[in-house]
């Protein structure tokens, strides 16, 4: 099949269709557009598994290239697609996740159901193309059309206050990214062409230009992570969405970021990398204690979940920016992890959001008294969360201290007092909700998870300790590709210290 | 293979009584996971026989864990002598509180759980003992700090079990930011985090410096000490060691098992794995020798005035971990590992009989409403006896003759006093101290507790509030026999485990065969005076007599002293102001910086610069022109989607 990923990006759009042409009553509207999304995106997972056993990870080569005609041939902007080490496990986690999305809004959206159904099916193209494009337009297009659907979710199924949340969400994220499109135009009309692997392999930028090139970039990879101090749309983001809207949230979108410095920062501006890696560093740190100690106020189930996004993506950043392979791989890892443990997080807020309609922490209290199995669930993925060994979420976490402490040792003694916060804020969390007695007469009859909830999660958690003690599934398909992304970058690092001016080289590449 | 099953039995049968707990019923739980740790505990008395004795050190890979670059980790199971003695330690201990849990928890609903979560801690135990990397052994660490949360925190409707479970897992955080620094810098300047390839490649490192902060930092001494910050936090050492008697909120069988026989004994083990390490750097040495007396003499001054009785215990258990590090500190690794072996006999003896006194005493473990109950309770009162006797280290100096703690105690006195150097001075007057203070504390709980008037049904001025319900001495009966049988097997350990292995455990370079280092010229070089051989006695018996003099001649007296609240009293009673303090600097600042963060950080400065300040201008101008309602948000969704749209257009007109 060599038009795999063409497939797996575009089929969710084939469901779109299904649910427009549907008529019928609301209600019959609204059972048939989900089922056609369950049945969509679990084929569509089915897919992603099987590029994932076709996928070589010896190499660190693209894989199920695609190329066609875009813009027209001499343009040098072209339909590119293809998958490496790095993005192909990031295309399955969005296939994976997506039935469990799906799954979790099937009782708790009532209104606009085919709408709604319509907003992920579409975002999962986007998703899927982000990961996947290897032109910086086509990766534009993917990578700013991602956030429609999103805004929608949040603006029309989320909270009390989503319209102020969207707007956030909004102004953020577009500001950031008008500087990257500014310099993608520069790049497309200096090197002559919009493709990935053309720039990376054959052009060098000034070290100069490099520096306004990495900040433009910058300027929309750290407002996606997010990065402190511009992650306060973030928490409000997550709490005016739908749970869904939260999961693919924490669990893709904020991936999108981290992806995109490994994808065009590092390999493209290399020496403006390590330029500003002891900035990245600062942030980083930043992120790790201050949106740790703001998680540890926190009164909203939500909002903490969210904080401790921001300082989970601190150590990603601070792993990507280490250029070593522990700092890369771990980055990485820690990105899927995170997907994994913060989707199943926002799913355990969402049954009992669903249950008693409020995030409020102080609303809650002894759950574990009449929800034990839900008790255990939870306590899985807070664990994942602080990063206990054996877990997910300390393979990513160890591996980046490993990367930092070689790089610059302060950074890594700095992060790793995250440890000690992670530890706090979540378990201090998991005994306000779960633990003591139950004598708030709102939670008398609530109700312990149902076998739709049990089926939603249990997967969850064999992920989160399978890649905990078996992490070598993961490593062996990222590990050439990073290892490549190092040589490459350190390559460059070379090239713009050496004789060679890079003017020339820019000449000679100059259509 | 069959090492492999010794570790793995215990997490199957924990797994298996966890899931299974609604199908199964408490009774198939409690027998399948005691059931499994007795196979543990006989493989591992095989594998004490076979590694220990005959010298078969093994060494099993099971499958690669971490593999990026040139870092690897993998899952093994390692068994060397240090191993060995710690397996049986574990699984011995373990099985033991198992069978005793069966009687202990009868009435508990929860109990698949709480046995489950019993077998999950063997499990992390085991893992962290069978260790051959830095990296399995961090697993086991937090898995066991893991368990000990859980447990500690088992009955969850009581806020002081949670505030305690939560305290004792971020205060052993703190410890184990420690511990992985130390692994980072170890992987920093060895490449590896294997054991076998670290100790080899120490030596050429030792003596080298780096530079931090502007200062030459010796590297090996950097390390030991961030190893030994995570061994303080897991063993309780001074400072860290607040979440220890809180943990007394567990049930009791899990105070024996991981508060005082295994868990908090892996500080010292950990020591003792890496003292290849330790050797080379002595100013990490001197600092573990000055926390180990240090806490061995502050744990056992603050368990003179408390009045519950593990409480007490608990305190002699911080005192006692004191006294392992010390004789780690001063190169005497055989001792500590003997002061390990043997206290965890008489203290998991000591914590098993004050269980089955509360149980007798329906859950009470106020000693001030105890007394007299020698009668009704014989065979505890034995049991307590000689769990006394071998934490006091009662024995005959001249003729090498006594408890277990006479042998590994006095071991560690000695070893202290012939170090030579000023810590080692230190460490010796301590210890010394400490041992008539124990002593004390140890007779006036036994005191308290067996002789004197029975004070269980008297109004007490002192109880806040509750009516409590007051127990006639008559009502108080032993509890069931598989609590007792446990009591009996641990209290033959505290008689014998000194006898007979002592000549093992110190100064046989054979039976560690390297797997701890045997410092040069450390023992048997020196006679020690006479005097000093029986000064631990001395102090012993001066210890038995003012605490007899207080309780039983004069018992009106300590009321009246403790009514006095004087100084010195207090302090001790409040636990020299730790608690208070910790509060005052990170607790309450961490949650007011958290708001302040919160409220000023993200909400009037980030937010208030960026993009409220935005929207703000926005919201004003639009709220004009369009009403709020869901329709609203679609205006700009397409917006954007026009935008994206117009820039496509652009680029395809104007872009080639």
């Amino acid at each position: 099949m060599n038009h795999l990923l063409s497939l797996i990006t575009f089929f969710p759009l084939v469901g779109v269709i299904f649910i427009l042409v549907t008529r019928g009553s609301e209600a019959v509207r609204a059972t048939s557009a989900r089922w056609v999304a369950l049945a969509v995106t679990l084929i569509n997972a089915a897919l992603t598994i099987y590029m994932w056993s076709q996928f070589q990870g010896s190499t660190s080569a693209f894989q199920f290239v695609e190329r066609a005609e875009w813009f027209g041939a001499g343009t040098g902007i072209t339909y590119h697609v293809g998958v490496d080490g790095i993005s192909m496990l990031f295309v399955v986690l969005t296939g994976l996740l997506m039935p469990f999305t799906i799954l979790a809004s099937w009782d708790s959206v009532k209104t606009r159901v085919p709408e709604y159904m319509i907003a992920f099916l579409a975002l999962e193209t986007l998703m899927v193309g982000v990961f996947t494009a290897l032109d910086i337009f086509l990766f534009y297009v993917f990578f700013e059309g991602g956030l429609i659907p999103m805004f929608l979710i949040i603006g029309v199924w989320g909270g009390k206050r989503r319209v102020y949340a969207s707007f956030k969400f909004f102004l953020y994220t577009l500001l950031g990214s008008l500087f990257m499109l500014l310099a993608m135009l520069w790049i497309y009309f200096t090197a002559g062409t919009a493709d990935v692997e053309t720039i990376i392999e054959t052009v060098h930028f000034p070290v100069q230009a490099q520096y306004f090139l990495w900040f433009a970039f910058f300027a929309s990879f750290a407002v996606k992570m997010p990065m402190w101090p511009v992650h306060t749309w973030l928490p409000d983001a997550h709490v005016e969405a739908p749970t869904a809207g939260s999961v693919i949230l924490a669990a893709i979108l904020l991936k999108m970021g981290g992806y995109g410095f490994l994808r065009f920062s590092l390999p493209m501006f290399a020496s403006a990398s390590e330029a500003f890696a002891p900035f990245i560093f600062v942030l980083s740190i930043i992120a790790i204690i201050y949106t740790s100690f703001v998680a540890l106020a926190q009164e909203d189930m939500k909002k903490l979940i969210a904080y401790s996004s921001v300082a989970h993506m601190g150590f990603v950043t601070m792993g990507i920016f280490t250029l070593t392979q522990q700092g890369v791989e771990g980055g990485v890892f820690q990105m899927l992890s995170h997907g994994v443990v913060s989707a199943a997080l926002f799913l355990c807020v969402g049954v009992i959001y669903d249950r008693m309609h409020t995030r409020e922490i102080a609303a809650y209290g002894g759950l574990v008294n009449r929800m034990p199995l839900y008790a255990a669930f939870f306590m899985v993925f807070t664990l994942a969360n602080i990063g206990l060994p054996g877990t997910s979420g300390f393979i990513g976490e160890f591996l980046t201290l490993l990367g930092a402490f070689h790089v610059e040792t302060w950074v890594a003694i700095f992060a790793a007092t995250g440890v000690v916060l992670s530890a706090t804020y979540m378990l201090y969390l998991y005994w306000r909700v779960i633990f003591g007695d139950l004598v708030k007469p709102a939670l008398q009859t609530i109700k312990d998870l149902s076998l739709r909830e049990a089926a939603i999660l249990a997967p969850l958690v064999v992920a989160t300790i399978v890649m905990g003690v078996y992490p070598k599934f993961v490593f062996d398909i990222t590990g050439t590709s990073v290892a490549h992304l190092i040589k490459q970058y350190h390559t460059a690092v070379a090239y713009d210290a050496g004789a060679v001016p890079t003017s020339v080289k820019l000449a000679e590449r100059a259509p | 293979m069959l090492y492999a099953a010794l570790v793995f039995l215990p997490i199957i049968t924990a797994a298996i009584a966890g899931i299974f707990q609604k199908w199964l019923g408490a009774r198939p739980s409690e027998l399948l996971t005691t059931a499994g740790l007795f196979i543990s505990l006989a493989l591992s008395i095989y594998a004490f026989w076979d590694v220990a004795l005959l010298g078969h050190s093994q060494i099993v890979p099971l499958w690669q864990w971490i593999s990026s670059g040139d870092f690897t980790a993998d899952w093994t199971v390692r068994v060397d002598t240090l191993t060995a003695v710690m397996l049986v330690v574990v699984t011995g201990i373990s099985a033991l509180v198992h069978l005793y849990s069966i009687g202990y928890m009868r009435d508990d609903p929860g109990r698949p759980r709480f046995f489950s979560y019993l077998s999950l801690f063997t499990f992390a135990m085991l893992m962290l003992v069978t260790a051959n990397n830095f990296l399995q052994v961090f697993f086991g660490w937090e898995g066991v700090g893991l368990a000990s949360y859980l447990l500690i925190g088992f009955w969850y409707k009581k806020p002081s079990a949670n505030a305690a479970a939560l305290k004792a897992f971020v205060v052993n955080r703190v410890g184990d930011f420690g511990f992985l620094l130390g692994i980072l810098a170890i992987f920093w300047v060895f490449g590896t985090l294997d054991f076998d390839a670290v100790f080899k490649a120490a030596p050429m490192v030792a003596g080298k410096t780096f530079t931090f902060a502007g200062q030459q930092v010796d590297i090996l001494t950097t390390i030991c000490l961030l190893l030994f910050v995570g061994a303080m936090g897991k063993s309780a050492q001074i400072g860290l060691h607040t979440w220890l008697p809180d943990a007394m909120e567990g049930p009791t069988p899990v105070s024996a098992l991981i508060h005082a026989a295994t868990m908090v004994t892996a500080g010292v083990f950990l020591v003792c794995r890496a003292s290849p390490l330790f050797e080379l750097a002595p100013d990490a040495l001197a600092f573990v020798t000055f926390i180990g007396a240090t806490t061995a003499f502050f744990a056992a001054s603050v368990g003179l005035f408390q009045n519950d009785i593990k409480r007490v215990i608990a305190y002699s258990t911080c005192s006692q971990l004191g006294y392992m590090f010390v004789a780690a500190g001063v190169s005497a690794y055989g001792a500590a590992m003997f002061h390990l072996f043997t206290h965890a006999f008489f203290k998991a003896l000591l914590f098993l009989a004050a269980g089955a006194v509360i149980v007798a005493l329906h859950h009470e473990q106020d000693m001030r409403k105890m007394g007299g109950l020698r009668k009704q309770l014989p065979f505890t009162y034995w049991m307590m006896l000689i769990g006394n006797l071998a934490l006091t280290g009662v024995g005959i100096p001249l003729l090498g003759l006594g408890t277990a703690g006479f042998y590994s105690k006095d071991a560690i006195i000695n070893a202290a006093y012939l170090s030579g150097t000023p810590m080692g001075r230190y460490a010796f007057t301590l210890t010394l101290l400490a041992v008539a203070m124990t002593s004390f504390y140890s007779w006036r709980q036994f005191l308290m507790t067996f002789h004197g008037r029975y004070r269980g049904e008297d109004h007490h001025a002192w109880e806040e509030g509750g009516q409590h319900h007051a127990l006639k001495l008559e009502e108080v009966h032993e509890p069931a026999r598989t609590m007792l049988v446990p009591l009996a097997v641990l209290a033959a350990g505290a008689l014998i485990a000194g006898i007979a292995f002592v000549h093992v455990f110190i100064g046989d370079a054979v039976f560690w065969r390297g797997a701890v280092a045997i410092a040069n010229g450390h023992h048997g070089t020196s006679k020690i005076p006479l005097l000093i051989e029986l000064a631990p006695l001395l102090l012993t018996a001066l210890g038995f007599g003012i605490a007899y003099f207080f309780y039983i001649v004069k018992p009106e007296l300590p009321a009246q002293l403790a009514a006095r609240k004087g100084l010195i009293y207090t302090f001790l009673y409040r636990k020299w102001y730790f608690d208070e303090l910790y509060d005052f600097l990170f607790v309450r600042p961490a949650k007011a910086l958290g708001r302040l963060l919160w409220k000023w950080g993200d909400g009037k400065i980030i937010d208030g610069l960026g993009p409220d300040g935005v929207a703000a201008r926005v919201l004003d101008a639009t709220r004009g022109a369009v009403k709020l309602q869901s329709g609203y948000v679609y205006h700009y969704a397409f917006a954007m989607l026009i935008g994206v749209v117009g820039l496509a257009t652009w680029f395809m007109l104007g872009g080639r």
